[in-house]
């Protein structure tokens, strides 16, 4: 991946940015959209400056963040544990596989209605649907992974003798680990994405109630406040894993 | 045949197992009922109207949602793809509202429109948009440089270049996209009936739950779980079915 960002580049692409900001003052303070949908860009920052600086926003925030990162936690535990259990054997993948097929698709805030008869509405309930639906990801991913160990390595292990806790620890995870790692990106996405809906279903503190309550009485530029603050963490967690997901797989591309 | 059948084991063994827990131990219980509970109650659901009716509902917006973020996503991606410039201008735009997550639109949806269809749609339209621009902007980029050369040579005008050479380059791709775009909508279609929405099968689903209706809970479960399967595999069809037309030149 080579993004130049020069200085043209970023001064066309900041001029766009503000162009959709003008575009946004000019239609909140011209009436073209009615205030109670659409705030003027003054009165979020006011709300976003006012949140923050009271500290209620922030502990949303933390709250909310610290609810997606621990869910994802789970499931990459999960999944990559499974995956292994899973992906490692041809005959469980045989017997397992299609059922684990047949799930995938299922949306996993369908989930969330059996949880709260099983757990309550509890911000437990939330975790463990959090870590259901993004453990899919990382354990369809593991179990591919190590799948398609190259038949050479098989042999190499093979011929030196490892044993099967050697062969996974050695092999296995590392031929997977693009793979694991492509996954466990796409369950942070999934992760922040059923923290909110937990939020909101379940009354459990954070962003996601914050904005459907900010919804409810009316208030615009909270609920932009809050939106905007979602789009920052969905920013923050994808750009770190990126980071850190180039940095564990420096050793491909030496 | 023997295959086939073995990825039906693990499942039965599974569904066996929570049919004698919930008949034995978890005897009314609010939370498990047997499977062979939950199928009457789907039959039931089936019988009285409003299987049929809440899955079209649910089907229905994520359709319409779908087709309205593809048309938005493919028509601003094959610009974006196409010339360098514009792609360069959006970048940090994009960058920026990319990242927020569909569901948290969905109050802000519900003040603009109300429950009911529009909503749903401008929820799935928004979630389906940026991977269809993202995918049909890489589509469009990866158009045959010397199929532009042609046009050019031929003197097309814009549209002609973009009906005749570019869309047709770039359809196999754009199928692959579209398969994605499918589990995406009924994915966010389900969860904001599941939050706010009253309509469809995430809102049954709910609306069992609260009504401690566990066999019916399950039923729901399993008929969603069953029509996303039925979906996503009507979609990967259909991608391959494509490839398999255009000759796969495209998606080398």
């Amino acid at each position: 991946m080579t993004r130049r960002l020069d200085a043209r580049t970023l001064a066309s692409s900041a001029g766009v940015l503000a162009g959709l900001l003008a575009l946004w003052w000019a239609a909140s303070h011209g009436d073209w959209v009615s205030r109670v949908f659409l705030p003027t860009p003054e009165a979020t920052w006011g709300s976003l400056a006012e949140g923050l600086g009271t500290g209620e926003l922030i502990e949303f925030s933390a709250a909310t963040s610290l609810r997606m990162l621990l869910g994802w936690g789970l499931a990459a535990l999960a999944g990559v544990a499974l995956g292994v259990l899973i992906g490692a054997s041809a005959a469980m993948r045989l017997w397992i596989g299609p059922t684990l097929e047949f799930v995938r698709p299922l949306p996993a805030s369908a989930v969330m209605p059996l949880a709260i008869s099983i757990f309550g509405l509890s911000g437990g309930m939330v975790l463990a649907v959090v870590a259901f639906g993004a453990m899919w990801p990382v354990l369809l991913a593991t179990v591919h992974g190590m799948a398609s160990v190259p038949t050479q390595l098989k042999e190499v292990s093979a011929a030196l003798g490892l044993t099967r806790t050697e062969y996974i620890t050695r092999i296995g995870l590392p031929n997977a680990m693009p793979d694991i790692l492509a996954g466990m990106r796409l369950a942070m996405t999934v992760s922040l994405i059923i923290s909110v809906v937990g939020e909101m279903i379940a009354s459990q503190p954070g962003l996601g109630q914050a904005i459907l309550l900010a919804a409810r009485s009316f208030r615009a530029s909270e609920l932009f406040a809050g939106i905007a603050l979602l789009g920052a963490i969905g920013f923050l967690s994808n750009a770190l894993l990126a980071v850190a997901e180039a940095h564990l797989l420096k050793w491909q591309h030496p | 045949m023997i295959g086939k059948a073995r990825a039906f084991v693990f499942p039965a063994v599974l569904l066996g197992l929570l049919e004698t827990w919930a008949r034995t131990v978890g005897k009314g219980s609010d939370a498990v009922a047997p499977p062979s509970a939950a199928l009457w109650a789907w039959a039931g659901a089936l019988a009285d109207g409003s299987l049929l009716a809440a899955t079209g509902f649910t089907l229905g917006s994520a359709a319409l949602g779908l087709a309205i973020g593809t048309l938005g996503g493919v028509l601003l991606g094959t610009v974006l793809g196409l010339v360098p410039r514009a792609a360069q201008a959006g970048f940090l735009s994009i960058e920026v509202l990319r990242p927020i997550p569909s569901v948290a639109l969905i109050p802000l949806a519900m003040l603009v429109f109300g429950f009911g269809l529009r909503m749903e749609l401008s929820v799935v339209a928004f979630a389906t948009f940026w991977p269809m621009l993202v995918l049909a902007q890489a589509a469009a980029r990866q158009v045959e440089p010397r199929l532009l050369e042609v046009a050019r040579a031929l003197q097309l005008s814009p549209g002609e270049r973009f009906a005749k050479i570019v869309l047709p380059a770039m359809v196999p791709r754009l199928f692959v996209a579209l398969r994605l775009g499918v589990a995406i909508a009924l994915v966010v279609a389900v969860t904001v009936e599941i939050a706010a929405n009253p309509h469809g099968m995430g809102y049954t689903l709910m609306i069992a739950q609260q009504s401690l209706d566990p066999a019916l809970m399950l039923a729901w479960l399993f008929w969603v779980g069953a029509v996303g399967y039925a979906v996503n595999a009507g979609a990967l069809w259909l991608q391959r079915r494509v490839a398999i037309r255009m000759g796969e030149a495209g998606l080398r």
